[in-house]
């Protein structure tokens, strides 16, 4: 057990026009799942990939507790990690493959044994310890992965993305069968993907990249009520945050259409131009009656069940926009139909369009 | 979501079938009458000559240097004579020749297969500098013909004390082996995938590791497909034995032994279809023993697992 510490942590591969990994400054505390997520190509697997030892650290540090681990090889780290593509060795058991690492570390071959049934029945698998991997369906693959990881009970757990070669429900299901697992095991986790649903669920904290960059790490609650950035708003929540710009006038209000939304002091003390970035979650937006908020035409009614969402266009001073608004789902409007839609003050979000920073709210 | 997935199905569904009717047509041409009539009078062709062989082989001397091997049926006289005499030392004297085929054919196997191993890893996962360089080096070796290496092959040897013994054949066989047996190995285990040898790495494995206890296992077919071809190369060998133990043939195999059956003794040819057959036997075994491995090391070159 121990912290992991990534300190101004940089990897630049040759040729490329900014660094995949840039200056990353994170801290995960002993015993916590952290998921680092961000979309494709955002360095979220290369920050991981650093962690384990694959890829090399070009200028910071990376230390596990207080040890720098940035030269060490892989080997060496006590890590254990669990691939996107599972990495079964094919020409082993089940047994062979999660006792594969102990083999390696000498340890007596009845210690094996116990430990490598110990996590086969952790992980239900313990009817297919003599099977080897091409007889196993895709959740046993992955248990199997993630048994080979637990049973050298290492410092740190790194997992890339081991649910996306899962189908959708038994993606679910996993999904907290890992969480569980690792608040029982009690071991520092890495964990990426490129799904927020995932990140939410499943994370202590949550660290959004973009581009090499941190953006946010926060606990999900958090990261949802208060998104330190544009991008981070319209990243993190399903559906996504409305987002759009706008301009605010001289008195300090903003006018969508005819609705007057005005702008906090804080964050008008704030602003650097006169454009903000207003963002409304979908749950923020009501249906309201004629005349009272912004005029809009219902383009698309997505019924989920238990939810509404309804696409709504509007056609503001600066060109139509779309909206998405969670509505009753046992009447939701019918396409086509005009609606009328109010934020609540509230719940908006305020960004700097020329930076993207949060003004408040 | 709903508009994207409509499609899918319309689509899928004539390309399937396309396959299955292109699929059927083609089984169907291959199972019909003719073909397979075909394909037996091919086979007759091709065996015809070899069943030649061993038919006169096992004809006595006189017949065999009176008559062809096609009048056996209506005189069959059938003798082990030739095999005899092809392998006693006062005949043919085969029977030394064909343990030092062995002597040769063994180690010329196992030197190249193990050293491009090593080689094939070292060029396919360990990043090293000038690697692509040296690995386009090694692969262009290939160019150059055995025959222009022959005389100053020879002419070290001799300088290094070697001539006349196992190691001349030993080390030229391995030499001309391995540019080919390290590409096609490389080639082999870069198809390995990279999460594999990872994942051993966060295991705690090292190198030499990884190589025995996860690559090798994986790569049986493939080692198994390369050994054979080199076992029929190296054993069916008559120019590279030639040249650098035709002169002492204590250490010469059976290729220059039957060569020398109908060249120094030329009316012997009676002993030659016998000695073909003594020599036929080894690879024929190997080939049919290990043929398992050798289509499916080939298949695995080019597909995946």
């Amino acid at each position: 057990m121990a912290t992991v510490t990534f300190d101004r942590a940089t990897r630049a591969y040759t040729g490329g026009e900014r660094p995949a990994v840039d200056a990353l400054d994170l801290e995960v505390e002993d015993g916590e799942f952290l998921v680092l997520v961000g979309p494709s190509g955002c360095g979220k697997s290369t920050s991981l990939r650093m962690l384990a030892g694959l890829e090399p650290v070009d200028s910071g540090t990376i230390r596990i507790g207080s040890r720098d681990v940035s030269d060490v090889d892989p080997s060496n780290r006590d890590i254990a990690m669990v691939f996107q593509t599972y990495a079964l060795y094919p020409h082993m058991t089940v047994a062979q493959n999660m006792g594969f690492a102990l083999k390696i570390a000498g340890v007596a071959k009845h210690e094996i044994v116990t430990r490598v049934a110990e996590a086969a029945k952790v992980l239900d698998l313990t009817d297919y310890l003599e099977r080897k991997p091409k007889a196993l369906s895709g959740g046993q693959r992955q248990r199997v992965a993630m048994g080979r990881a637990i049973v050298r009970n290492p410092q740190v757990f790194c997992m890339d993305e081991p649910l996306s070669n899962l189908d959708a429900k038994l993606r679910v299901a996993t999904r907290t069968q890992i969480a569980s697992l690792q608040r029982r095991l009690a071991v520092t986790t890495l964990y990426v993907t490129h799904d927020q649903v995932e990140a939410m669920t499943m994370g202590d904290r949550v660290a959004v990249l973009k581009d090499g960059v941190l953006q946010q790490v926060d606990s999900p609650r958090a990261m949802y009520d208060r998104p330190e950035n544009v991008f981070v708003a319209g990243f993190i929540g399903s559906p996504a945050m409305n987002l759009f710009e706008i301009e605010v006038a001289q008195d300090g209000s903003t006018h969508l259409g005819s609705f007057t939304l005005p702008l906090p002091r804080d964050a008008a003390e704030k602003l650097t131009s006169n454009r903000v970035t207003i963002g409304v979650r979908p749950e923020d937006l009501r249906l309201v009656a004629d005349g009272e908020g912004i005029p809009a035409t219902v383009e698309l009614v997505e019924e989920l069940g238990s939810d509404a969402f309804v696409h709504a266009s509007v056609r503001g001073s600066e060109g139509a926009q779309l909206l998405e608004v969670r509505v009753d789902p046992r009447e939701p409007p019918t396409k086509g139909s005009e609606v009328w839609l109010a934020p609540d003050p509230e719940s908006v979000h305020w960004f700097d369009t020329a930076s993207g920073l949060r003004l408040s709210g | 979501m709903t508009s994207s997935s409509i499609p899918l199905p319309l689509t899928k569904q004539p390309v399937a079938a396309t396959v299955s009717v292109a699929a059927g047509r083609a089984k169907k041409r291959l199972t019909s009458p003719w073909a397979s009539l075909f394909a037996v009078v091919l086979a007759i062709l091709w065996t015809l000559p070899t069943f030649g062989l061993a038919l006169s082989s096992l004809r006595p001397e006189r017949a065999i240097k009176t008559s062809g091997w096609w009048t056996f049926f209506s005189n069959p006289q059938v003798t082990l004579d030739n095999y005899r005499a092809a392998l006693s030392s006062d005949g043919g004297g085969l029977s030394s020749y064909f343990v030092n085929s062995f002597v040769i054919t063994i180690p010329a196997v196992i030197i190249p297969v193990c050293l491009a191993s090593l080689a094939a890893y070292a060029f396919a996962w360990i990043d090293f500098k000038g690697r692509n360089l040296l690995f386009v080096a090694v692969f262009a070796l290939q160019i150059i013909p055995i025959q222009v290496t022959l005389i100053p092959l020879l002419s070290l040897y001799v300088k290094a004390g070697l001539a006349g013994s196992f190691w001349t054949i030993w080390l030229s066989h391995s030499t001309f082996a391995l540019p080919l047996a390290i590409f096609l190995l490389h080639n082999f285990m870069k198809e390995i995938p990279r999460e594999l040898i990872e994942a051993a790495r966060m295991d705690g494995a090292g190198h030499v590791q990884i190589f025995f206890r996860v690559l090798m296992p994986l790569m049986t077919p493939a080692l198994a497909a390369f050994g054979i071809f080199q076992f029929l190369w190296v054993w069916n060998d008559l120019l590279v034995a030639l040249t650098f133990a035709g002169g002492t043939p204590e250490v010469a195999p059976l290729t220059v032994g039957i060569a020398n059956l109908s060249g120094t003794r030329g009316t012997a040819w009676h002993l030659l279809s016998a000695g073909a057959f003594i020599s036929i036997v080894i690879p024929l075994t190997v080939f049919l023993a290990l043929q398992r491995f050798f289509v499916r090391g080939l298949l695995a070159g080019g597909l995946k697992g």
